[in-house]
């Protein structure tokens, strides 16, 4: 295939899941937020739980559309830009993506209407309920992409069936229950947490700092920080556990994030090159000080991995790869002839395909070299998550502790420090998913699918002047949402008292 | 449950979703008439206000057919999507547009001014039922593509499916897929017409709705009678037990005629939906939506059925007779398919909710006074 075309086609997919992922994080955060904030509103019967509500989810529905328009796109890219892909793993992706749709995306629909007009149309109590189901509705649509994603990473409960010519689930519950998916899931939907508590704190702070709406910035900002404090050291637990995965998994990838050129046992955690904290990569990979970690030289020559099994050679792999794509080719020719020679030769193949299965990606290979993903990219981007996520968290604390003390009015820094917070999480959580994406390439699926065999026939003008076709749309969308949101956030809480100024068009 | 019985399970899924989509595209059509002659900026802000509170369901279900055209029929995602590239990728531009119009058009610094975002949504009022509408036209018409699975073996060019010009999906608008273009945009307006009449109350508004039921009607129906012909005339692919894939000339009306309670709910179907367009613009009624919308997915419903079921490719290449997609070689495997049939199992749960919501929000019409009352409006 064209090399230009698969780097369009990845760069135009790779765009449109950076922009989609600005707007998911904050859904999924300030969702539960706004939930509590209503949920005080409920119990108190207190009108300024409701307005401080209504306010935040306001910013919300900003957020939401964006997201959803972004959402449809990405969807519709494996088919568009991947229909090889579409084809030979659409048996076991196409699944999740289907059940997210009946579970989680009509929960969100119908509820968000309810929740956005429904105040003065429905019971407080079924208000509520509406509240909390549509970010309910926006997890569980985190969960069952996240399954698909995961699959990608690590494509558990499958089997390749020559005669149909693509992998086919032979275990929903592999595929539903992949530990990846799982750390995956906590890992982003407490990213989203901190996100939204980030968020929370940063806009209140801002109030704080021109001396306006105290009370309610305050308010929020407890429950923001909280909400955030939980998702931080959620996050930190479930990435330590996405760390081990990685490194069990997708060994190439953890090498990768490190700039681990040489692998073995107790080795060093790199905080950036030339400063080293000894052993801590050897915990981090597989919870013992004296586990190995293979490097990307040992990868590519071969290794003995923790639990003593030899991992073959890149060249090794690609050789079984190839094999069994021959043995595919002759599979197909044979299948319909109904002489014995054929029968034994399909007989053959297919014990061929069955045992170098895993490796069929490997064929498609030219030089061993391609297994390697960018490692200045991953390595940077892993320590900017890592660093601007600690950080973060620490402005975080900070402020609960100062709003337990009640003097964060004269906190200016740390009001400063939470506004610029904002910016700092959304770096954090882009840097997160270039790590897990950048690093898994050139596998579209992990051993079984390179990019480029899963890449549509497309020109490569066809698919640049879609790139910058999204590019433009999303950057503008990007700007309308960050200027309505400012001016909102500027107009406060209050903003529903005049806003009727606004609504009846050209008038 | 026997592997065909899966297929053919999943194929009613799809057309169910395929005309509930069809239906919900009331959104479109009404949004489609933000600039008729004398809409005043109060009553574009009704409709926009009594469609803003439907176009989830709408934007959902359209991801959820191609979700679920994904899991059950992979290659047909595959081959369409990734060859007729320009149809879909212009459907999603018009519904990426669309979702953020409703939010953005009278928010404070949306940048391009209210009436940028009103004709947005008016865009895709217009296209995005005539690009579905053509898109499934296909299913009937063909299109060119070839696809060849042993493609993958090939190490210089590993792609199974491919399409046979550099048009990539706007050739069909050089085929009579485009009479269903047509018909579906009309009928989408019609709907949509009805639909703000039963949800809106204003008098003058609801009055010039019926003005537009009445004309758009009409021209809805020439189309569609056209429409029809055309289907029952043309060549059919007709594909025997073995799985080979051959012209049949009449192909749809021996569906038809072969399957009587399909014809049958064709019948019904388009009587329901003339009988709404003749309540929605000659008598006093409000809920003409309801039998024009049951119409809508019966007859829809009806198209796919003859379109998948009785031994017909319902993807069919125009250039390799045998690389035609069918409910059989196209599927997900025997396994997948059985466990989403479990999955789908909870999809009468999922309408139960919808209707619910969906009653509690509408027990009174929308009028000016609650929209410039409320503080939650577009």
């Amino acid at each position: 295939m064209d090399t230009a075309l698969i780097d369009w086609s990845r760069l135009q997919f790779a765009v449109t899941a950076c922009y989609h992922w600005l707007f998911v994080p904050l859904t999924l955060g300030l969702g539960l937020v706004m939930a509590i904030m209503e949920t005080m509103y409920y119990r108190k019967g207190d009108e300024f739980w409701k307005k401080t509500a209504q306010f935040w989810m306001k910013l919300f529905a900003i957020n939401f559309a964006v997201g959803v328009a972004t959402g449809l796109i990405l969807e519709f890219e494996f088919g568009t830009n991947w229909s090889n892909y579409s084809w030979l793993v659409g048996d076991i992706f196409g699944a999740p993506l289907a059940i997210e749709g009946i579970l989680a995306f009509f929960m969100e629909a119908t509820f968000f209407a309810v929740m956005f007009f429904g105040w003065n149309k429905v019971s407080k109590r079924f208000h509520l309920v509406s509240t909390w189901l549509t970010g309910i509705g926006a997890a569980i649509s985190a969960y069952w992409i996240l399954v698909a994603n995961a699959w990608m990473q690590n494509p558990v409960g499958t089997a390749f069936n020559p005669d149909t010519v693509r992998s086919e689930m032979v275990s929903f519950w592999a595929v539903a229950g992949n530990p990846i998916a799982v750390s995956k899931f906590f890992h982003a939907v407490f990213s989203g947490w901190m996100t939204g508590g980030v968020f929370t704190i940063g806009v209140s702070a801002w109030f704080l700092l021109r001396k306006r709406e105290t009370k309610f910035a305050k308010a929020s900002m407890a429950i923001g920080a909280l909400v955030g404090i939980v998702g931080g050291f959620a996050v930190i637990l479930s990435g330590d556990s996405s760390g081990i995965h990685a490194a069990k998994y997708q060994p190439m990838k953890f090498a990768a994030s490190e700039g681990l050129d040489d692998g073995g046992r107790k080795v060093a955690f790199s905080i950036i090159p030339g400063v080293e904290v000894p052993g801590v990569l050897s915990i981090l990979a597989t919870h013992d000080i004296n586990g190995f970690v293979p490097g990307i030289n040992d990868i590519l020559a071969g290794y003995t991995d923790n639990r003593g099994n030899d991992v073959l050679p890149v060249d090794a792999k690609m050789w079984r790869g190839q094999k069994a794509l021959t043995a595919l080719k002759i599979f197909r020719s044979v299948k319909d002839s109904p002489d014995s020679a054929s029968l034994a030769q399909k007989a053959l193949c297919e014990r061929v395909i069955k045992a170098n299965a895993q490796f069929m990606g490997y064929g498609h290979l030219k030089e061993p070299s391609e297994v390697i993903p960018n490692v200045p990219l991953t390595y940077w981007s892993f320590r900017t998550m890592v660093y601007t996520g600690f950080l973060v968290l620490l402005i975080l604390i900070l402020v609960q502790w100062f709003i337990y003390k009640d003097n964060i009015d004269n906190k200016k820094w740390l009001l400063i420090l939470a506004v610029i917070a904002i910016p700092l999480v959304y770096i954090c959580g882009q840097a997160g998913w270039i790590v897990s994406e950048v690093g898994r390439q050139p596998w579209a699926i992990q051993d079984i699918l390179p990019v480029g065999a899963a890449v549509s026939n497309l020109s490569v003008s066809a698919v640049q002047t879609t790139f910058f076709i999204f590019l433009a749309v999303f950057t503008l969308f990007l700007a309308i949402e960050i200027t309505i949101m400012l001016k909102a956030i500027g107009k406060g809480p209050k903003m529903e008292e005049s806003e009727s100024e606004h609504i009846n068009i050209e008038k | 449950m026997t592997y065909a019985f899966l297929q053919q399970y999943w194929w009613f899924l799809i057309s169910l979703l395929g005309a509930l989509l069809v239906f919900l595209m009331f959104v479109q059509g009404a949004n489609a008439q933000l600039f008729l002659k004398g809409m005043t900026p109060a009553k574009r802000s009704l409709i926009v206000n009594s469609t803003g509170r439907k176009w989830e369901l709408t934007f959902t279900t359209l991801v959820t057919f191609g979700g679920a055209f994904f899991a059950s029929f992979p290659l047909f995602y595959s081959t369409s999507f990734g060859g007729a590239y320009w149809v879909w990728i212009l459907l999603l531009v018009t519904f990426v547009f669309q979702a953020v119009s409703y939010e953005f058009q009278n928010k404070n610094g949306n940048l391009l001014g209210s009436k940028a975002f009103c004709m947005f949504l008016t865009i895709n009022g217009v296209l995005a039922p005539f690009l579905v509408g053509t898109a499934v036209g296909t299913f009937f018409t063909g299109s060119n593509f070839v696809v060849n699975k042993l493609a993958i073996a090939d190490n210089v060019a590993p792609v199974i499916s491919s399409w046979g010009n550099s048009w990539h999906g706007l050739d069909a608008l050089a085929t009579p897929a485009i009479w269903l273009g047509m018909v579906v945009m009309l009928l989408d307006i019609v709907l949509g017409c009805m639909y703000a009449i039963n949800n809106i109350d204003n008098d003058e508004l609801i009055r010039k709705l019926r003005g537009r039921i009445v004309v758009m009607g009409f021209f809805f129906v020439l189309f569609f009678v056209t429409w029809v012909f055309i289907l029952c005339k043309m060549n059919g692919y007709a594909v025997d037990i073995n799985g080979t894939i051959s012209l049949e000339s009449g192909k749809y009306l021996h569906n038809l005629l072969q399957m009587p309670a399909v014809a049958a709910m064709f019948l019904v179907g388009t009587l329901l939906v003339l009988a709404g367009i003749y309540w929605g613009g000659f008598t006093k009624s409000r809920k003409a939506i309801w039998p024009a919308g049951i119409g809508t997915v019966l007859v829809v419903l009806a198209l796919f059925f003859i379109a998948g079921y009785n031994g017909t490719a319902y993807y069919p290449s125009s250039s390799d007779l045998q690389s035609s997609l069918t409910i059989a070689n196209s599927s997900s495997s025997e396994f997948t398919l059985k466990t989403m049939f479990w999955v789908s199992l909870l999809i009468p749960f999922v309408l139960a909710y919808i209707v619910y919501a969906w009653r509690q929000m509408d027990k009174t019409p929308i009028t000016e006074k609650e929209i410039n009352e409320t503080e939650n409006k577009y």
